[in-house]
């Protein structure tokens, strides 16, 4: 703002470094002494900081640091710090009553979170991370209201201990489709008169004469696991047939390859994998995505 | 670190006493040091009106400091009592009878907005004056300074003190300076982290040893600060450390006032009876009270804050010699001219009224209105929805689809409320409440609750059909004071 001279006290010498533009010269004034001090106490401290913390690398790691500080052990200590502080909910957690958790505000508060770290971790590999599963490709959607083996906690329990059709533990639930087309029990004509008759059932656009047929053929070869009336049976893991929801597809084509290769889902128990109170956890978060009963 | 450069010739030849004093060497000026010591700043003893005022302010604004955080607040029985609080803890701030939640911190950047164009306005208007009044460097530094005339005497006392040995006397008041520049500090410190906890708790813990770390830590960090930037930094930080004066240049132009030296008027300075001499008789007055160590008769400065010292302490001397007052004084740069051609000086209006002057009050007051007007709109409860989009929709097995969302419902009053909530749209979309039968919620006081609700619609409706559809969540207390809306939208199978 001012179009002044440079203007010194009496006797000052303060030199310019010669450099100038539009007049306005620069002055070449000392720096504060303070400020080499500070300069210098900074390498000081730098130095000192690399003896107390790690930092020089060697040929295998890095200098320990004489204070022993590790990020490392730091998360560690707080992973435990935080197991401590959360092993009285886990206790109350393992000790309730199944069915009473998901009314339990005080529970689902640890449970959901927890539970919902568990199924990102675990589950979401085939279940997807909004637990949406994967329609057509075998893999069930858990926020639906139709479940295979039963929706209740107690099931969905059992259902993560255990795994489905799940060889190496004997309490897992298991069922087993014929393969009435790779294995010669119905032959084509008789598997298209089933498929058309399921078409039916689940309302959808089929062929009326051969729905008929199909309708003696599914007493005779599917009623005993799907039921009568097509609407399954948990007992034995077998689905509705009359609803909305198709794990492997529900078009005429899906359905007439399920009749004829069977279908054969699994799920691994994770009983031994996860720890009793983590399975609680992830049982009463997937009772509470909406479609728990 | 005293370590003998043996190979030091050039501190030799140039007769530089300090080893670690780096030099240079250019080619039409002697080689000096890089660095220099701070000299030392005797500030002499000054009355007069800008005196009295910075007493004034310093009062007020040392009293808002220390005194704030015991102001009581009555606010019912779950919420802090105390007037103004940084509650960093639950995430709240309290001020009097406003509330600050996390999610409303753009009161707090509006507030900043306006302290930022608040700060433009006064410089382009009346240039440092903040830094000369109102700047907590400025008023705690002027503290000390008082503690130190306080101790040691007047500015010739002082530095007759600072030439002095280090005997009984000098060791004594520096002492005794120090003991009180220490306990300031202390207070200070304290102060400031009873802003952020119930301070008659605070108080009480600090005393018994019960506080936290962090607050004793807090409290030294801030006593050490304020001792160092208070007793021994002081100008230092102006100069060397603030970006505030390198800013302000921008802020200022030919009609800011500031304060200046009538050059015209004093100039030649000497004595009184010689002929031809201005009315600056060099008695250096304003440089002896100058806390900057300045001379504003070499006019304007970066090292100047306008603290007005130096106006005093003329007009004293004006006055003694039987001369006009305001041989320094505020003035603004088109006025100089105009004086020192013997025209009258344009109104203080007139040049505080300028584009840019208006400009700035129109925009801070424009962010003041919207902040106020935003304060009074807000309400008690409030709710923001989150879609779930993973996945987008659910198909339930009689075919209906539906859409989840999560709803974050926020109770900012000081009692446990009933929230029902509902949805309105076109379609005719059935809402439900995840683990409770009814549209019913209860929110504890001050807190926020996560709910999770979902919007149904039926087998082959439109909504079920269509890609989108537009949907209003509403969320009111039961009692009917309160209704807030959150628009949000309807995901269907896209048909």
């Amino acid at each position: 703002m001012c179009a002044k001279q440079v203007t010194k006290k009496p006797g000052e010498q303060v030199g310019t470094t010669g450099h100038s533009w539009d007049g306005i010269e620069e002055l070449n004034n000392p720096l504060p002494r303070w400020w080499v001090w500070v300069f210098y106490a900074t390498i000081v401290w730098g130095i000192g900081y690399t003896v107390a913390y790690p930092a020089w690398p060697l040929i295998s790691g890095a200098t320990p640091g004489v204070l022993g500080a590790s990020t490392r052990a730091d998360v560690a200590a707080e992973i435990e710090r935080f197991d401590a502080a959360n092993a009285d909910i886990k206790a109350q957690l393992v000790a309730a009553p199944l069915a009473s958790i998901p009314s339990d505000q005080a529970l689902m508060a640890f449970a959901e979170p927890a539970g919902g770290a568990v199924f990102k971790t675990y589950c979401a590999q085939c279940h997807g991370s909004g637990a949406a599963g994967v329609e057509g490709k075998g893999y069930p959607s858990l926020l639906d209201d139709d479940w295979l083996w039963g929706g209740t906690i107690e099931d969905i329990h059992l259902t993560i201990t255990h795994g489905i059709r799940n060889t190496t533990d004997a309490d897992a639930r298991y069922s087993e489709m014929p393969k009435f087309g790779a294995d010669g029990l119905l032959d084509d004509a008789q598997i298209g008169a089933v498929v058309e008759h399921v078409l039916a059932i689940s309302g959808q656009e089929h062929d009326a004469a051969l729905a008929t047929e199909g309708a003696t053929l599914f007493a005779d070869n599917c009623a005993a696991c799907h039921g009568d009336a097509g609407t399954g049976d948990r007992t034995q893991g077998a689905p509705n047939l009359t609803d909305a929801i198709w794990l492997y597809g529900g078009s005429r084509e899906k359905v007439k390859e399920s009749v004829a290769y069977a279908r054969f889902g699994v799920m691994p128990a994770w009983a031994g994998r996860l720890t009793e109170d983590e399975i609680r956890a992830v049982a009463a978060y997937v009772h509470s995505r909406g479609g728990g009963e | 670190m005293h370590v003998k450069v043996a190979a030091a010739p050039a501190a030799d030849r140039w007769g530089d006493p300090n080893p670690w004093s780096l030099s240079v060497s250019s080619p039409d000026t002697e080689p000096q040091s890089l660095y220099a010591a701070r000299e030392p700043i005797f500030p002499r003893r000054v009355k007069g009106s800008f005196r009295t005022m910075k007493w004034w302010i310093m009062a007020v604004t040392l009293g808002i400091y220390y005194l704030t955080p015991w102001l009581r607040w009555d606010r019912g029985p779950n919420l802090p009592d105390q007037a103004v609080l940084i509650d960093m803890a639950n995430r709240r701030f309290f001020f009097f009878m406003i509330e600050i939640w996390p999610h409303e911190f753009y009161f707090v950047a509006g507030l900043l907005i306006m302290a930022g164009l608040g700060l433009f306005l006064f410089t382009s208007a009346a240039g440092r004056v903040w830094c000369g009044y109102a700047c907590p460097q400025t008023v705690w530094t002027d503290l000390f300074i008082l503690v130190e005339r306080w101790v040691e005497g007047d500015r010739n006392a002082r530095i007759r003190l600072h030439r002095q040995r280090w005997d009984g006397e000098k060791i004594r008041k520096r002492l005794a300076k120090w003991a009180i520049w220490f306990l300031i500090g202390l207070a200070t410190g304290g102060a400031w982290i009873f802003y952020f906890t119930d301070a008659p708790t605070l108080a009480v813990d600090l005393v018994t040893g019960q506080a936290h770390p962090i607050a004793y830590t807090t409290m030294l960090i801030l006593t050490a600060t304020t001792f160092a930037f208070g007793g021994f930094a002081r100008e230092q930080m102006c100069i060397y450390a603030c970006p505030w004066p390198r800013i302000q240049a921008a802020m200022m132009d030919e009609d800011t006032i500031t304060i200046a030296y009538r050059e015209w008027r004093g100039e030649p300075r000497g004595k009184q009876d010689v002929a031809g001499n201005g009315d600056c008789i060099d008695c250096k007055a304003c440089v002896n009270v100058c806390p900057m160590g300045i001379d504003i008769r070499n006019g304007q400065q970066l090292a100047c804050i306008t603290c007005g010292l130096c106006i005093d302490a003329c007009n004293d001397m004006m006055d003694k010699i039987g001369k006009p007052r305001d041989l320094i004084g505020y003035l603004a740069l088109t006025d100089e001219v105009r004086e020192r051609e013997g025209k009258a000086p344009k109104s203080v209006w007139s040049h505080v009224f300028r584009l840019r002057t208006v400009i700035y009050t129109v925009l801070w007051g424009g962010v003041g209105i919207a902040l106020v007007v935003a304060l009074f709109l807000r309400s008690d409860i409030d709710v923001n929805v989150t879609p779930v989009r993973n996945p987008t929709f659910v198909t339930l097995s009689d075919g209906t689809i539906r859409n989840t969302y999560d709803l974050r419902l926020r109770n900012k009053t000081g009692d446990d409320a009933w929230f029902s909530i509902s949805a309105t749209s076109e379609a005719g979309l059935v809402l439900k409440l995840e683990g409770t039968p009814d549209a019913l919620v209860r929110v504890p006081a001050n807190e926020t609750l996560q709910q999770r609700v979902y919007v149904e619609a039926a087998p082959g409706s439109q909504a079920a059909l269509a890609d989108r559809t537009e949907l209003r969540l509403w969320v009111a207390d039961t009692e009917g004071k309160d209704r807030v809306h959150h628009d949000t939208v309807f995901n269907g199978k896209g048909e």
